[in-house]
């Protein structure tokens, strides 16, 4: 099982370490920065990696790599979900997960680690398990234990371990109840030269926040729910009901959580929000390029694409971008050689344009490489695959909870090839 | 709380100031001290010094001061066993404390406590633990049996630990089923033969049950052990993949991957035409495409794991192939994976559309993945043959953009399509020579001059472009240089009047100036055989080559079923079986079959492709044999230089891994062996020329023994005595082992049969042909000489069969060019028989493989003198004539194995 993990910041210290059974020394890491190096960009250190007594499988978040050690076969999978789990726990516990965080809270980053591994098994994951156990920081918690001499830690068994719904605590109580859920998707697409979509599909998550006193039982319904043929669930999903009704039904976890997850690939069903007409070109000598991009509304069903954020990386012996747009400002790294062109919304009756030329490092050869665009956008109120929440029930107790239910469609890995 | 960054712990007083703190009366200032003591071991200070006054901490009633108590215990027990006897006491009081959560924290941290003297005292307590009424505790002392199991293994057993940990996976709770699973599959991970995982259909049930209620973490402990389950029948194998398959909605994607496991093997043993199969396998699709829009770490082992599915089952995601196309921003090790697993997707029906992506990555910017890309074209080429065409277009377009390493990387591709289409594609050869100059890498230097050499009769100008490269001779890399060589005898062999000088001075730069053996080797034999007999020259350097097919990067299936049983574990991630590397080897798992005794037995490709691409290829343990070098300038040397050589190459060897030991099998499943055949008597001395007496024999090797089968008549007026024999100087050292026993007279017109045992120590002489033995036989008359060809199956011995990994790596090992392909025509026998047939004369098949209704057998011999000859045999279905591909280090036997297939097979 896992024995042992190691924090390293992006500079390569490695500022923290947890050994769940025997204590392996740190110098192990040395293989890890040994590939760290091979990989150049941080991105790129491959995930699982094999030295003469272990293996190092890592994953990198937040500009820190998480380390783990493993002596023997454990599915590598198992190793990097926890790693996720360690990584949301920090984020949820601090507010951030960073490197200073971790620092300044580093006696809870212990007893939590403890918590959620047994000799490298893992104990308890859930987040409202471990604040039951450990409490999370506030300002006036600390402010409060510092006065009173009370501890953070939990001191009576948390029920939810032992119940068959252990990512629920008993004895919830709320003066507003409520529970609100957000339907987020994200288009992931390859688009070419001429606008075609090469690849389109649909990550879709369904978000809760859920305040409910005591043990709500909850349904969820689409209008819809055909849609839906690929799905993941939170552990609290009844499956059976669903696959017999198409029907969410479960008892939730306290606070936030992710309901579940859906794929949609089925390019018929992807709609393209924007088209984008772009040129850039390099000339043969005089070390210069043009660039000219336009974007325009596509397929928006109505609504207006905001937060329009164009990325393009260029090639390496681009020095400077001398450009103009008609819209929104851009800006462009030498360092990182990333034009960046932020747009904001998009106009239907003026599209935004950014044209100019871009000089090139003198004497060097025209770029080989053809640059890529990445988009980002944001479409408020709208599920661009048609998903629609039907109702929400609520059974088991009594009072009447506040509903809500929210729709947001977003770029994800949005690329487009010149 | 700041926390200094630093290393090294200063002891200017700041362990002295903690002490003081830690023996503080005032409660608040211990738990400070404490947390304090905490935080500098957090970050690898050693505060070991403190490790008696945070030990007096221990009893305390406030929970968070004995956990950090606790947290430090576990981390310096190791270095203070004395002092950790100090908390003996107080685990077992906290082990019947009231409350379950200072009970199940007690026998957590007790098992974290690495001492030896300890363990004993912590029986008891963990005894009564494991059969606490809370379940909490029982699963959390489940946990600690693991932990005791590590430090102490002994004890455990003694114990008797085990057995109360099987029946916990029975318990009512699934927490606690789930735990002991973990525990006790990883106490049985360093016990490979423990029966400690005893499943039954009753232990199956409850973990089918336990696996509805359990954690995710719990859920792929179960998923796991059941992965290691052997279904009674069909029925059984069924309801269980109905019960695991609402694992593949999880949102943790290892219990994904794990459900996948256990679908994949188990759905082996359904019968193909149930619609349950069918439903099944469209289950399967969707969970894994959803793995790809996961964090690149997930993406990662999930793409690792669909390559083997894939290979396994391409029918799954075989409509998927878009998911699997290259995001720009793609970390780099996804992409060379999705690449990898596209060109496995790749078919007539989608070739388009992976041509047209294939060339969009090779205008990216990352360079190894633009060679992936460039590479990935032309496996493309090879394994859609529709595409051929295509693909070389797209390339020729790829070299019009004069990029450097995207000009070389075509052009070694290039040459692997011509090597698979011959003759189709000459016409491009003028675009490539134009890029002759921009090659600098060896690779792709070598890939130029052997296209060069193989159409030298095409290109008008081939000698020069040759020798422009000779320039440079003694600069080339090795590769470069055995390939130039080669070329240029091509060359010769093709325009043999203008291009004498230029094979004077290579055959010159390779022998005399070259320290290098292997070029040195190539040369001499070059120049011997050119210089002895041109027409043998032309047969061996431009003799036919056989195909390369794309299977050459599949994993061989005795592997990949194994790696199917592993989904999900570092062995699925590298491809190797998971003894190869997980220290303390595994259960040697296998796919259930239905009908395991009548399916024969899958081998690897062994097809010989002249550059693997190390990136691109197969999995398979490198065998790393010497060079042997076989100088031909004598006949004398080239006997004794094999015959002491070659052994020890061989003994280097390692052991064979795992998954193959079966194979040795083999021999034994096919049926015994039916003997060696004899021909029958020829005459080798006719009466007329030897003043009446006239001899017939044959060869035959019986048992081991060589033995020459005369018979001898008498068509003289006169008694005939006094009879004796002997060899000439043979090839092999073939001698009379005695003399030979006439021991009557021979009357007038009567025949006497004589058997003669040989011995392989005459002295040795290369003869023409190779068998040719020249005979001498005396009487009281006269000495007549004759001459006889034995079989060369005479010189077969009984340990001829090769171990099989060693013949992967000979046969990659021993040039193309010592190749020989031959037909044997008009044999209507199955593999089976055939290879049976043939096992008789000592020729050995190693491993079959069929491959669309063609079997391949590889099989070797071992000559007495010490030769291997290593053969592959291709039998079609239907089809009468056999191909016969003979490699051997030494070529000229290949003709004379041939003849003794035929033989063999024919009689």
């Amino acid at each position: 099982m896992i024995h042992s993990l190691f924090l390293i910041n992006n500079a390569g210290d490695l500022f923290l370490e947890k050994h769940w059974k025997s204590v392996i020394s740190r110098s192990v890491c040395d293989y890890f920065f040994e590939a760290r190096e091979k990989a150049v960009e941080p991105d790129n250190v491959p995930p699982v990696i094999r030295t003469p007594h272990h293996y190092l499988i890592n994953i990198y978040r937040e500009k820190i790599f998480f380390v783990s050690v493993i002596q023997t076969e454990v599915p590598p999978l198992f190793v990097i979900e926890f790693l996720h789990r360690v990584a949301e726990t920090f984020q949820d516990y601090f507010g951030e997960c960073s490197e200073t965080t971790i620092k300044d809270n580093v006696v809870i980053v212990y007893e939590l680690l403890e918590e959620m591994l047994d000799n490298g098994f893992p104990l308890a994951t859930e987040s409202n398990i471990l604040k039951e156990l450990i409490r999370p920081p506030t300002i006036l918690r600390s402010m409060v234990n510092t006065i009173t001499g009370s501890s953070n830690v939990g001191e009576t068994l948390p029920t939810g371990q032992l119940s068959n719904i252990p990512w629920r605590r008993a004895g919830v109580k709320y003066t507003n109840n409520e529970a609100y859920f957000d339907v987020v998707e994200e288009i992931d697409a390859i688009l070419d030269k001429s606008g075609t979509t090469v690849f389109a599909e649909i990550q879709g998550v369904i978000d809760a926040c859920v305040k409910l006193s005591g043990m709500p039982d909850l349904t969820l319904s689409f209008m819809n729910p055909r849609l839906l043929d690929d799905v993941s669930f939170h552990p609290c999903v009844r499956y059976k009901r669903w696959e017999s009704e198409r029907v969410i039904s479960f008892i939730p976890p306290d606070g936030n959580f992710q309901l579940m997850s859906y794929h949609i690939s089925a390019q018929n069903l992807v709609a393209i929000p924007i088209y984008v007409k772009q040129n850039i070109s390099f000339f043969e000598t005089g070390s210069s390029g043009r660039l000219d991009i336009t974007v325009g509304p596509k397929q928006t069903m109505g609504k207006t694409v905001e937060c329009l954020v164009v990325t393009v990386h260029m090639p390496k012996v681009v020095l400077s971008a001398n450009l103009s747009a008609t819209q929104g400002t851009y800006n462009y790294d030498p360092v990182t050689k990333i034009l960046l062109w932020d747009i904001g919304k998009l106009n239907p009756q003026k599209l935004p344009n950014l044209k100019g030329s871009l000089s090139l490092q003198s004497g060097a050869p025209k770029p080989e490489e053809n640059p890529s665009l990445n988009i980002d956008l944001k479409i408020q109120q709208l599920a661009i695959s048609g998903l629609k929440v039907n109702r929400l029930d609520m059974y088991g107790e009594k009072y009447k909870p506040f509903k809500g239910v929210k729709y947001v469609t977003k770029a994800g890995k949005f690329q487009v090839r010149t | 709380l700041k926390v200094i960054n630093c290393c090294v712990w200063d002891p200017s007083g700041e362990i002295f100031e903690l002490k003081a703190e830690l023996n503080s009366d005032k409660k608040e200032k211990k738990k400070e001290a404490v947390k304090k003591v905490i935080a500098s071991m957090t970050v690898g200070k050693d505060v070991s010094a403190l490790f008696p006054d945070v030990v007096n901490c221990m009893q305390t009633d406030n929970l968070e001061l004995k956990k950090l108590v606790y947290l430090y215990l576990m981390n310096y027990a190791k270095s203070q066993p004395d002092m950790a006897i100090m908390a003996v006491n107080t685990f077992v009081k906290d082990c019947e404390d009231p409350n379950p959560l200072i009970r199940a924290l007690a026998v957590r941290t007790m098992g974290c406590i690495r001492v030896d003297k300890i363990t004993e005292y912590l029986c008891e307590p963990l005894r009564k633990c494991l059969k606490d009424e809370d379940p909490y505790v029982r699963k959390t002392a489940a946990v600690c049996v693991a932990k005791l199991h590590d430090i102490n293994a002994q004890l455990v057993e003694d114990q008797g630990f085990l057995d109360t940990l099987k029946d916990l996976i029975s318990d009512s709770n699934p927490m606690v089923v789930a735990n002991a699973v973990a525990a006790l599959s990883e106490i049985a991970e360093s016990h490979p033969n423990s029966n400690l995982l005893d499943l039954n259909p009753q232990t199956i049930n409850k973990l089918l049950t336990a696996l509805n209620e359990c954690t995710e973490w719990g859920q792929i402990f179960i998923l796991d052990c059941l992965a290691n389950y052997m279904p009674r029948d069909d029925r059984e194998s069924q309801s269980i993949c109905e019960r695991v398959t609402p694992r593949l909605s999880h949102a943790n994607s290892a219990v994904v991957l794990s459900a996948v496991k256990v679908l994949m093997k188990f759905m082996e043993m359904l019968p193909k035409d149930l619609d349950y199969y069918g439903t099944l396998l469209k289950k399967l699709a969707p969970p894994l495409v959803t793995l790809l829009s996961a964090e690149p770490e997930l993406q990662y082992v999930a793409l690792r794991n669909i390559n083997l599915i894939v290979q396994k089952r391409p029918e799954i995601l075989k409509h998927e192939m878009k998911v699997f196309f290259v995001k720009y921003n793609d970390p780099i090790y996804v992409k060379l994976e999705k690449l990898d697993i596209m060109i496995r997707l790749a078919s007539q029906a989608n070739i388009a559309q992976v041509l047209a992506e294939l060339k969009e990555y090779a205008t990216e910017v990352d360079v190894d993945f633009v060679r992936k890309a460039v590479r990935a074209i032309g496996r493309c080429a090879i394994k859609v043959e529709q595409s051929a065409e295509r693909c070389v277009s797209t390339l020729l377009d790829l070299i019009q953009t004069k990029v450097n390493y995207v000009v070389q990387e075509a052009i070694v591709v290039i040459k692997d399509i011509f090597r698979k289409y011959p003759n189709k594609y000459e016409s491009v050869i003028a675009t490539l020579c134009e890029n002759l100059d921009s090659l600098d890498e060896p690779e792709a230097r070598a890939a130029m001059i052997w296209i060069v050499g193989e159409y030298a009769e095409r290109i008008d100008n081939a000698d020069e472009l040759l020798e422009s490269f000779l320039e440079g001779f003694h600069d080339e890399s090795t590769q470069v240089q055995l390939q130039l060589l080669t070329a240029i005898v091509k060359l010769f062999l093709k325009k043999p009047t203008e291009t004498q000088e230029l094979v004077q001075q290579v055959l010159s730069l390779a022998t005399q100036d070259s320290d290098n053996p292997d070029l040195r080797d190539r040369g001499y034999i070059y120049w011997r055989l050119l210089s002895t007999d041109p027409v043998a020259a032309k047969e061996v350097v431009l003799a036919e080559k056989p195909l390369i097919s794309e299977e050459t990067d599949l994993i061989e299936p005795t592997l990949l079923e194994e790696l199917i049983c592993h989904i999900g574990t570092l062995a699925s991630v590298y491809h190797k079986p998971p003894s190869a590397f997980v220290e303390g080897s595994r259960v040697h798992l296998r796919i259930p079959h239905t009908r395991v005794s009548t399916r024969p037995h899958p081998h690897s490709p062994l097809k010989c492709c002249p550059a693997p691409h190390s990136a691109l290829g197969p999995a398979i343990v490198q065998v790393s044999t010497r060079k042997v070098p076989v100088i031909l300038l004598g006949s004398r040397l080239w006997t004794l230089s094999i015959t002491s050589a070659m052994p020890a190459s061989l003994g280097g060897a390692p052991a064979v891994g795992g998954g193959l030991g079966d194979l040795f099998d083999l021999g034994g499943g096919v049926g015994m062996p039916t003997g060696s055949y004899v021909a029958p008597k020829t005459a080798w001395l006719l009466a007329m020329k030897a003043k009446g007496l006239e001899i017939s024999g044959t060869f035959a090797r019986r048992g081991g023994i060589i033995q020459m089968d005369l018979s001898l008549t008498n068509k003289a007026m006169s008694v005939m005595t006094d009879f004796a024999i002997q060899f000439n100087r043979n090839s092999f050292g073939l001698a009379p082992a005695g003399p030979m026993q006439v021991l009557t007279p021979l009357s007038p017109n009567q025949t006497i049969d004589v058997s003669l045992p040989l011995s392989m120590s005459g002295p040795v002489m290369k003869m023409e042909p190779l068998n040719n033995l020249q005979v001498a036989v005396k009487n009281n008359i006269d000495v007549f000489y004759f001459s006889c060809q034995y079989p060369l199956s005479l010189l077969f011995v009984e340990d001829g069969k090769m171990d099989r990994q060693v013949f992967l790596a000979t046969w990659k090992d021993i040039p193309n060019d010592n190749e020989a392909q031959f037909q044997i025509k008009d044999i209507h026998l199955n593999s089976d028989v055939a290879s049976n047939k043939l096992q008789g004369s000592n020729i050995f098949t190693i491993a079959k493989r069929t491959v669309e209704g063609q079997d391949m057998l590889y099989q070797s011999v071992k000559l007495t003198n010490g030769i291997w000859v290593l053969a592959e045999m291709r039998i079609q279905t239907g089809n009468p004539n056999y191909t016969l591909s003979i490699k051997c280090r030494a070529p000229e036997v290949c003709q004379f194995v041939y003849q003794c297939y035929e033989l063999v097979l024919k009689n």
